[in-house]
């Protein structure tokens, strides 16, 4: 019981050290005062406001746009790819996976360059080479998130299918995929927040008058965070939550069973 | 699906790693190995033995390892106890874990400022009971604490992964035999998480040692990690010769200890004699 | 194997024209401006106001200082028809033959600019054909003055070790030198190596009674109490004073520098008379004055610092009276080997 309730603490200490500062922001988002370090007492202003301000919604449009595809892109990369390097001989396989590695082991600012020195040559920057970039930057957590299901996966399933008779393709989809799946939508679920939070790379690739939310307020540090830009994270926080809550009820509950289910074959 | 089949599927990956992974590449090397002349020059890479640079590489690799291994610490008992419990949906955790990256990173580094900042929050409350302020900003250990806090889902998703995905029964296997709560975690649980831990190093460790936002936020300029020295000869000193040989060094320094973890990573899975 | 490659070649040449497909298409668009200026420097709604009046459609690009605004311009990613930046590097991107004469002659709000800043910009522009002004200002000493004795009016209370922990210097290699210097009593514009060298040594030895290094966000530091002062541009002065009116700011008797934002039209504009157009909407009075309320710095443009009611008029942080700009200098350093020594000084006190 005792060990029980530590565990407890110790789990509530570690959100407790996650989520605070997201407190504090959620709490700047009501500020009236547009100085983050004065309490100039509670307001709803700028939740009506930022639905005014087209930089805002334009970055907002364009960092879910790059987000969702990049991580779409990546994790069918990824996913493809990791199933190839694993079948790859050992001498193929260090050299994909050291390849792998080299987007992650860049400091940001030089695969951002780099890629700005090559995209010069390529193609006129705009949309498209911040999405190029951003896809090259997810892929390799994607790799990383699906090789270890990929090393923990039960093969004798799969091959006793095909004995069964089953086609290559459909013992794949029915049993190898479910159990690397977990790993494909960690990996998707990360490409995603990997890429709302990028700033660094995106500030190289991007061509004049595309800006994302991490851009926008990059270039706000240092006047000072426009209060607009907390309550929009306050809204996209509160909807996601919100999302996660409606899994969480009973109908979303079967949902999840279900999956987990498949998950077990 | 046999083995050269198998191995079709990654050909979009290999194309996609040539065009922009490895020829961006060999643009940097490029650079580090001429000056601005576009002669051939080893002295950009031979720069990190400077003193200024040697010691910037030195913070960096002390402050990357200290967060690095709080991560594993603070993330392998969460798995543990999340593995044991009986909450039923782990989706919700892994949710839980990400939530908080839903907020963009400047802002949430920013807060972290407000809270541990001389006048900030966490001295107020320190203040109201009576207890002596904290000095944590600007100093090493504020960086720490930046990065802990910004890559500990990094650490985590990968040794939850890895630690969620031990068949029960290779467990009750161990308990049958008369393995005890101790023994369980040290010789089954542990030694079969290590491949995510290693993933989870090289997602943490990598991160730490090239940053530069967290540094110059909550170090207030007054310390400089090699990241910081890169990002300024690229962005202030316009000597984008010396940023490359630079990066090169510090690609080879990371990459030594992802081949470190990455041989754990990589004998596992041909130990297991998967046939795929 | 061969075949592998060829197939490789294939199709990352499809990618490529499929990508260039979705890539912006700017080759086409004739009355386009892409536009280069400092974040939160310009009132957004002024960009949507000119392209209702004119038509021209504007693509706005922002950098937060100087030398990143060149890496970017230099790297010839993007295009770029006006950038707005500042003294030196304006000289720099002239010396350079990076910018065309602005046809000033189609303006009819240019000579709302007065002519003490015009006769200010010849520092880095002699003949006034480059660069229009757009804001300056001074930099000086932010402080609380519930936490100081006295007005702080000589740089040396950054020095003498009173107020250790609780400074806050500019992140900033010139304007961190250029105080230094003034402090000396040497030019800000100095090439002497042993005058650059000192400067440095005081710098290392203040290093450790610093509290931080920052740049603009040094406003809200001292707005929250966090440290007691700051080196700061003067209009940081007047928006730090809107929260806590404890706070002042000081131009230090030793003198300082006085610096200038300008625009100009860069050598590859395609069409210098919207370019022209645009830059006289900058000046107009209204587009002004909004531009002005937006950012609080010092305008250079009299039709607006009329307007203005006493109060602004009378702080020295919105309209640095010409008595304490005495012993102030523009920046006009571009010396390549001085630059370079001041880098790499600067480099060295960064990583003690």
């Amino acid at each position: 019981m005792i060990r029980k309730a530590m565990h407890r603490i110790y789990v509530a200490l570690i959100l407790i050290f996650l989520y605070a500062p997201i407190i504090v922001l959620v709490a700047l988002s009501f500020n009236s005062s547009r100085s983050r370090v004065v309490w100039g007492g509670f307001t709803l202003e700028w939740y009506a406001r930022v639905f005014k301000s087209s930089a805002i919604m334009n970055a907002l449009g364009t960092t879910f746009g790059l987000a969702f595809s990049s991580a779409l892109i990546a994790s069918v990369l990824g996913l493809l790819g990791a199933v190839g390097i694993y079948a790859m001989r050992k001498r193929n396989y260090q050299i994909m996976l050291f390849m792998t590695n080299i987007p992650m082991i860049n400091a940001d600012i030089v695969t951002g360059i780099a890629l700005l020195l090559w995209f010069v040559h390529l193609i006129p920057l705009g949309f498209g080479s911040v999405l190029l970039a951003h896809v090259t930057f997810n892929v390799p957590y994607v790799i990383l998130c699906v090789l270890p299901r990929l090393e923990a996966m039960d093969v004798y399933q799969y091959e006793a299918a095909l004995d069964l008779g089953a086609g290559e393709f459909y013992a794949f989809m029915r049993i190898l995929l479910p159990q690397i799946l977990p790993g494909v939508l960690s990996g998707f679920l990360m490409s995603v927040t990997l890429s709302m939070d990028d700033f660094v790379i995106t500030y190289f690739t991007k061509g004049a008058g595309v800006n994302t939310l991490s851009t926008l307020i990059y270039g706000e540090i240092r006047k000072g965070i426009k209060p607009e830009m907390y309550a929009l994270s306050t809204l996209l926080f509160a909807i996601v939550l919100l999302l996660l809550i409606l899994v969480n009820l009973p109908y979303g509950n079967m949902f999840s069973k279900k999956v987990r289910q498949e998950g077990n074959i | 699906m046999n083995r050269n089949r198998a191995r079709l599927l990654s050909i979009p990956y290999v194309i996609w790693v040539i065009g922009f992974t490895v020829i961006p590449i060999i643009f940097i090397i490029g650079r580090a190995v001429t000056d601005e002349n576009g002669s051939l020059t080893a002295a950009n890479l031979l720069a990190i033995f400077d003193p200024i640079h040697r010691k910037a590489l030195y913070l960096s690799l002390a402050l990357a390892f200290i967060s690095t291994l709080i991560c594993i610490l603070l993330a392998f008992p969460v798995a543990v106890i999340l593995r044991g419990s009986r909450f039923r949906k782990k989706s919700i955790i892994l949710f839980v874990l990400i939530l908080p990256m839903w907020m963009n990173f400047i802002l949430r580094i920013l807060a972290i400022q407000m809270l541990i900042s001389n006048n900030g929050l966490i001295n107020h409350v320190l203040e109201m009971a009576s207890l002596p302020a904290l000095r944590l900003i600007n100093t090493p250990g504020a960086i720490v604490l930046g990065m802990v806090y910004d890559y500990l889902p990094y650490m985590m998703l990968p040794v939850l992964n890895s630690v969620l995905a031990i068949p029960e029964d290779v467990i009750e296997a161990a308990k049958d035999l008369g393995a005890n709560r101790k023994e369980v975690l040290s010789r089954i649980i542990l030694p079969l998480s290590l491949s995510g831990i290693g993933s989870g190093i090289t997602m943490v460790f990598v991160p730490s040692m090239t940053e530069f936002v967290i540094a110059n936020i909550l170090g207030g300029g007054k310390l400089q990690l090699l990241g910081n020295v890169i990002e300024q000869e690229f962005t202030t000193s316009m000597n984008w010769n010396l940023g490359s040989g630079l990066s090169v060094t510090l690609m080879v320094f990371v990459l030594i200890t992802s081949i470190i973890f990455g041989r754990s990573n990589e004998s596992g899975t041909r130990a297991a004699g998967l046939p795929i | 194997m061969k075949r592998r490659i060829v197939s490789i070649i294939c199709a990352m040449a499809c990618l490529t024209s499929l990508l260039t497909g979705c890539g912006n298409g700017s080759a086409k668009s004739g009355d386009t401006l892409t536009i280069f200026n400092y974040s939160e420097y310009l009132e957004p709604e002024m960009l949507e106001l000119f392209t209702q009046e004119t038509g021209i459609e504007v693509k706005y690009e922002e950098a937060t200082t100087p030398e990143e605004l060149y890496t970017k311009y230099k790297s010839g990613g993007i295009s770029y028809d006006l950038i707005c930046t500042s003294d030196y590097m304006i000289k720099r991107l002239i010396d350079e033959e990076e910018a065309q004469p602005v046809n000033f002659g189609i303006m009819s709000n240019s000579s709302n600019i007065g002519q003490k800043y015009w006769t200010m910009a010849r520092s880095f522009d002699p003949d006034n054909t480059y660069a229009l002004p757009y804001f300056w200002g001074t930099v000086g000493l932010l402080y609380d003055k519930t936490r100081v004795n006295g007005t702080p009016d000589s740089w040396s209370v950054l020095f003498n070790g009173d107020y250790s922990g609780d400074i806050i210097m500019q992140d900033s290699m010139r304007d961190s030198f250029m105080i230094t210097l003034k402090y000396l009593g040497y030019s800000i514009n100095t090439t002497d190596e042993n005058e650059l060298r000192e400067a440095a040594e005081l710098l290392t030895a203040q290093k450790p009674d610093v509290q931080a290094y920052l740049v603009d966000e040094a406003r809200d530091e001292i707005v929250a109490g966090n440290a007691a002062m700051a080196v700061v541009y003067s209009g940081e002065a007047f928006l730090g004073n809107l929260y806590n009116p404890d706070l002042a700011y000081v131009i230090p008797k030793e003198g300082s520098e006085v610096w200038m934002d300008a625009w100009i039209v860069t050598k590859n504009c395609q069409n210098p008379d919207a370019a022209a157009k645009f830059l006289d909407f900058l000046c107009r009075k209204d587009v002004a004055t909004a531009n002005f309320e937006y950012i609080y710095y010092s305008t250079p443009n009299e039709a607006v610092i009329k307007s203005m009611d006493n109060e602004l008029k009378n702080d020295p942080a919105v309209v640095p009276p010409d008595s304490c700009l005495e012993n102030c200098e523009v920046c006009t350093q571009t010396d390549e080997a001085t630059t370079e020594l001041i880098s790499e000084l600067w480099k060295e006190i960064k990583a003690q």
